[in-house]
């Protein structure tokens, strides 16, 4: 068995004239948690399409369990499941329904769907709503109800886009001890996020994702280290923050940045030095702030 | 917080009929659930029933007798309506994130399209039920033997299965519900321009060439022989024709419109 459960080398994908992902190439080991990270319209979201078959690549290879996308598809569906932004369910059936379809679909005869039905309610906490129609959830059931689908005949692989995305604090938790559980059993777990702190979390290494382009990987330690040594923080003279600059904690590195505050025509400005967090790797990688309060990012799904 | 069972997972991928048997199930669930669709599918008929015998039956047949000439056109009219809710059943569930979770699966995710237009097929059977019931009530008497009507009812049921898949086709090829309950809407008017309400020679030339020329009129004519106990002739063999174009046709372009639409996203 390959100690790989995913790689990725060389894809492309273009939508007309704009092109979403632009030479993607990743590894992620059998049994670790790999986090992609990266604002809105990263590519994030295209990536795991292509990954779970839904969509073909303009160019490259993907390999996944063994199997190859372009020759056996059919292969990689037999391995992975997809818990997707928009929650996946059947409004119109009930909880318990929903789950018991796709026990059928994975092969359960209709007894052993019963079972597993029952099972998966009680762990992801449905019980009182597994006879109510889906379309009368909270968007957090409806979040937990996707992911116990996701994991009626638990795969190898797991591939969660944003999966705590407008959840409340509680069941984000719960999703995250649930993510970490299933790692301990083994599976194999890309997700994507926009959250620093949930990629820390449980990621055994990320890869920040911008434009379509992988511009760092590894663990949190050695994302926060490529930053550099220390981050200089140029103040004016009321004090407030007009630049935060990283730096190699040399000499030369600190001349530069007060040569920048000059450049600002800053008068009496100052100067801090402080140790580098993952939101500075973020930033510098990516151009932009990473978000920090999952709760209150894009509006809640219902 | 209980600890997850050990991984379960069938070694077997399921059979094309196993996830048929399970999209069909879920379709009737939803059109059982669906309780405007129903209600419509059976006060429908009795409505348009009641209509062309006692408001528009005196005028076009003072003897009384229009009713015994509308059955077949009537049945096809609510077999029309009826179906027309396929397109906006597959065109919400093409909206929604559940399509996509089954093609991520090993199966034969269009299945779930084959669902929706079993049950339809299954909803519009009743519906033509209503419809003859009605008309045995309001004074309908067919002379047909056993199995003329069985003919009579195999030959809706592929005019059935024909529109329906249309409409499936409409559904898929449509950007959102709205849109495809508005395309539906042209198909509804094929059946006036047949011999289903009037004969077609009491039509202008022009209207006429169409109308008989138009896959409704044989279908129409067929059924009508059938239900008295007359030899529908050729127009059996054209209606059967009609149906399995429409149904060969319409499957084709579902089939590689539900393709397209994941490879477009």
């Amino acid at each position: 068995m390959n100690r790989m459960a995913i790689e990725v080398a060389g894809v492309h994908k273009s939508y007309g004239t704009q092109t979403v992902l632009d030479g993607i190439d990743l590894r992620v080991e059998a049994g670790s948690v790999f986090a992609l990270l990266g604002p809105n319209g990263a590519g994030k979201t295209t990536l795991i399409t292509i990954l779970s078959t839904l969509v073909r690549p303009d160019a490259g290879t993907v390999t996944i369990a063994g199997h190859d996308l372009a020759a056996d598809p059919d292969g990689i569906r037999r391995s992975i499941s997809v818990t997707g932004q928009a929650a996946a369910v059947d409004g119109v059936l009930t909880g318990d329904e929903n789950l018991r379809m796709m026990a059928r679909l994975s092969g359960f005869t209709a007894p052993a769907a019963k079972r597993r039905a029952s099972e998966l309610i009680e762990r992801f906490d449905l019980g009182p709503a597994a006879r109510k129609r889906v379309a009368t959830y909270s968007g957090g059931m409806r979040r937990r109800l996707d992911l116990a689908l996701s994991l009626v005949a638990t795969p190898p692989v797991i591939f969660l886009d944003e999966p705590t995305t407008g959840l409340d604090t509680r069941s984000r938790q719960t999703l995250w001890d649930i993510i970490q559980d299933l790692a301990r059993r083994g599976t194999t777990i890309l997700l994507t996020t926009q959250y620093l702190e949930e990629a820390d979390q449980l990621a055994d290494r990320i890869a920040v994702l911008d434009h379509g382009v992988i511009v760092a990987e590894g663990t949190a330690a050695e994302l926060k280290a490529q930053v550099g040594g220390e981050v200089v923080e140029l103040r004016d003279a009321r004090g407030e923050v007009i630049r935060e600059l990283p730096t190699d904690g040399s000499v030369e590195a600190l001349r530069a940045a007060i040569d920048e505050l000059d450049a600002f025509g800053t008068v009496d400005g100052t100067i801090g030095i402080r140790k580098p967090s993952l939101d500075d790797a973020f930033l510098a990688l990516t151009g932009q702030p990473a978000l920090t309060t999952p709760a209150t990012q894009k509006e809640a799904v219902r | 917080m209980t600890a997850l069972t050990v991984p379960v997972r069938p070694e077997h991928s399921v059979t094309p009929l196993t996830s048929a048997v399970v999209f069909v199930g879920r379709s009737i669930r939803h059109a059982l659930r669906d309780v405007e669709a129903l209600t419509m599918a059976i006060v429908l008929p009795v409505m348009l029933m009641l209509l062309f015998t006692f408001v528009f039956g005196g005028a076009l047949d003072r003897e009384g007798g229009y009713v015994q000439y509308v059955v077949p056109g009537i049945i096809l009219l609510c077999a029309g309506f009826g179906a027309s809710s396929t397109a906006v059943d597959v065109a919400r569930d093409m909206s929604d994130g559940i399509v996509d979770r089954f093609r991520t699966m090993p199966l034969r995710s269009r299945g779930v399209v084959t669902g929706h237009v079993a049950a339809s097929l299954l909803r519009n059977l009743l519906a033509t039920g209503v419809v003859i019931g009605v008309a045995l009530l309001v004074g309908f008497r067919p002379t047909a033997d056993a199995l003329q009507w069985a003919g009579a009812l195999g030959v809706v049921a592929l005019f059935i299965l024909a529109i329906t898949w249309l409409y499936a086709g409409i559904g898929l090829a449509a950007k959102s519900p709205t849109a495809a309950s508005g395309y539906g809407f042209a198909l509804l008017f094929l059946p006036y321009l047949s011999s289903a309400f009037v004969p077609t020679d009491t039509m202008p030339s022009w209207l006429q060439w169409v109308a008989e020329n138009q896959p409704i009129t044989p279908i129409i004519e067929t059924i009508r022989a059938l239900l008295f106990g007359r030899d529908p002739g050729s127009d059996l063999w054209w209606a059967l024709g009609w149906c399995a174009l429409i149904i060969a046709g319409a499957y084709v372009w579902a089939a590689w419109l539900f393709s397209r639409s994941a490879a477009r996203r």
